[in-house]
């Protein structure tokens, strides 16, 4: 990827969703501040509206968050329920995949000089079976979403490759429990919609707690 | 979720693909930041100058291609449209849109046998002829991106073995998991931001095919664990090959 693409004023001025790339990434770039503390998005905030240049950290951090979130998804409500040996095989084995995808965010952005955010406190309303899988639709749905939008705009070509190995899980695994609960496959139809920052926290949001 | 409705969310959905298909003023916007030349596409260089081109670019890992000629000039037009860049350099962005519609076309072809064969019924059927409606629309969209880039990928000629229920989920099994694979392997050679978003949502369009097929054979959704293996370009046609006519 070229840096003075990214930097080029036409670029900035392209369109994205109907707002300009520029303010875009700026948006992502406050949003994600609202949920770590604004001195974390600081310094970015400025160099987004100089280079129309998001932080890579900042974006491998909100995809922990999503992470963390999902592990414990899985982990915790995926044994307080009763789960049929499908239900529980998959919860399980997802939960697993999350856990290292957790492992992998984090050794990522240690290597690039960040701090990985800390695990927050969630809350997830299920009760059974049917919600937890309703609620497990909507999270991987979400997650594969969040990485589509943030796709774009991910600077170092590794840390694409990462993301772009771990949405094609989050994919898989939103096929899976479609299947489960006889939910569309593929619910935007032949293309998958990239979500914004504020558009995965309208979901993921009111789960987290601390 | 709920399903959308077509028309609104199809304009939504398609997003930065339309806006690069029938956009003009984006287009040239879009080409002029990226530099590329027009109607810089495919030369008619065959299936032994495409390994070549693969073997020596940086997008393809080290496994080595069988080397040979092609067996018609169809074949050697097609797998050339899946390389389309000059040996040494960088796949361009209308060789990596044309590899895909390549893919693409392939798989709309083999959906519309197995619609046709009489093999499926039910859900199955059901199921298998949306897989391959959502190739089609892979197709037009990727058609209308490579159209405005340069010239897009001709239409290869598919030859799929299409025998058994159990032969035919086993073999849509294989080509969803390599498309998944396909395109996560050329997401970091893009270089328009935009059409990475579009390769972005069908990429994970495939890995939903991917993993439903798999549960029909009942294995993992995610056979490669929590982490999705890209393949490189001379990869995926050494897998294709044997399916284009």
């Amino acid at each position: 990827m070229n840096r003075s693409d990214i930097a080029s004023p036409e670029l900035g001025a392209v369109e994205v969703h109907g707002i300009s790339r520029a303010s875009f990434i700026l948006r992502g770039a406050v949003a994600a501040g609202a949920v770590y503390g604004a001195g974390a998005v600081g310094p970015y905030v400025s160099s987004a509206l100089a280079q129309s240049a998001s932080s890579d950290v900042d974006i491998l951090n909100f995809a922990l968050t999503l992470e963390y979130l999902e592990t414990d998804f899985y982990n915790a409500k995926g044994t307080a329920v009763a789960l049929s040996a499908e239900a529980k095989t998959l919860a399980r084995s997802f939960g697993d995949e999350e856990a290292e995808h957790v492992a992998a965010l984090t050794k990522a952005i240690t290597a690039a000089g960040g701090k990985p955010v800390a695990k927050p406190k969630f809350a997830f309303p299920v009760t059974d079976q049917a919600s937890f899988l309703k609620l497990a639709y909507v999270l991987e749905n979400t997650g594969v979403g969040a990485y589509n939008g943030a796709g774009p705009s991910i600077m170092d070509k590794q840390y694409l490759a990462v993301a772009g190995s771990i949405v094609q899980v989050e994919a898989r695994h939103a096929a899976a429990i479609a299947l489960l609960v006889d939910q569309p496959i593929a619910p935007n139809g032949a293309f998958d919609k990239p979500l914004t920052k504020a558009q995965v926290l309208a979901k993921a949001g009111p789960l987290i707690k601390s | 979720m709920p399903e959308p409705t077509t028309t609104e969310s199809d304009r939504r959905e398609v997003g930065a693909v339309e806006t690069l298909a029938r956009d003009d003023v984006e287009r040239k916007k879009f080409l002029r930041m990226t530099g590329r030349k027009i109607g810089a596409g495919a030369a008619g260089a065959g299936l032994a100058a495409f390994i070549a081109a693969c073997g020596s670019s940086k997008s393809s890992s080290s496994s080595p291609s069988a080397a040979g000629a092609s067996s018609t000039p169809a074949a050697g037009a097609a797998t050339t449209s899946m390389a389309g860049s000059s040996a040494g350099t960088d796949p361009s962005d209308l060789s990596i849109v044309n590899y895909a519609l390549t893919l693409e076309y392939l798989e709309s072809q083999f959906y519309a046998k197995v619609a046709k064969s009489g093999l499926f019924d039910g859900k199955t059927l059901s199921v298998l002829k949306s897989f391959g409606a959502q190739e089609a629309e892979h197709v037009t969209a990727l058609h209308k991106v490579a159209s405005g880039l340069g010239t897009p990928a001709t239409e290869p000629v598919g030859k799929f073995p299409i025998h058994s229920a159990a032969q035919v989920t086993a073999l849509a099994g294989t080509v969803e998991n390599l498309g998944a694979a396909a395109y996560l392997g050329q997401a970091g050679n893009i270089k328009s931001k935009e059409i990475l978003a579009a390769a972005l949502a069908i990429h994970t369009i495939e890995a939903r095919h991917a993993a439903t097929l798999n549960t029909l054979l009942k294995k993992s959704p995610t056979p490669q664990g929590p982490f999705a293996k890209p393949m490189s370009m001379a990869q995926v046609l050494a897998v294709v090959k044997p399916f284009i006519a």
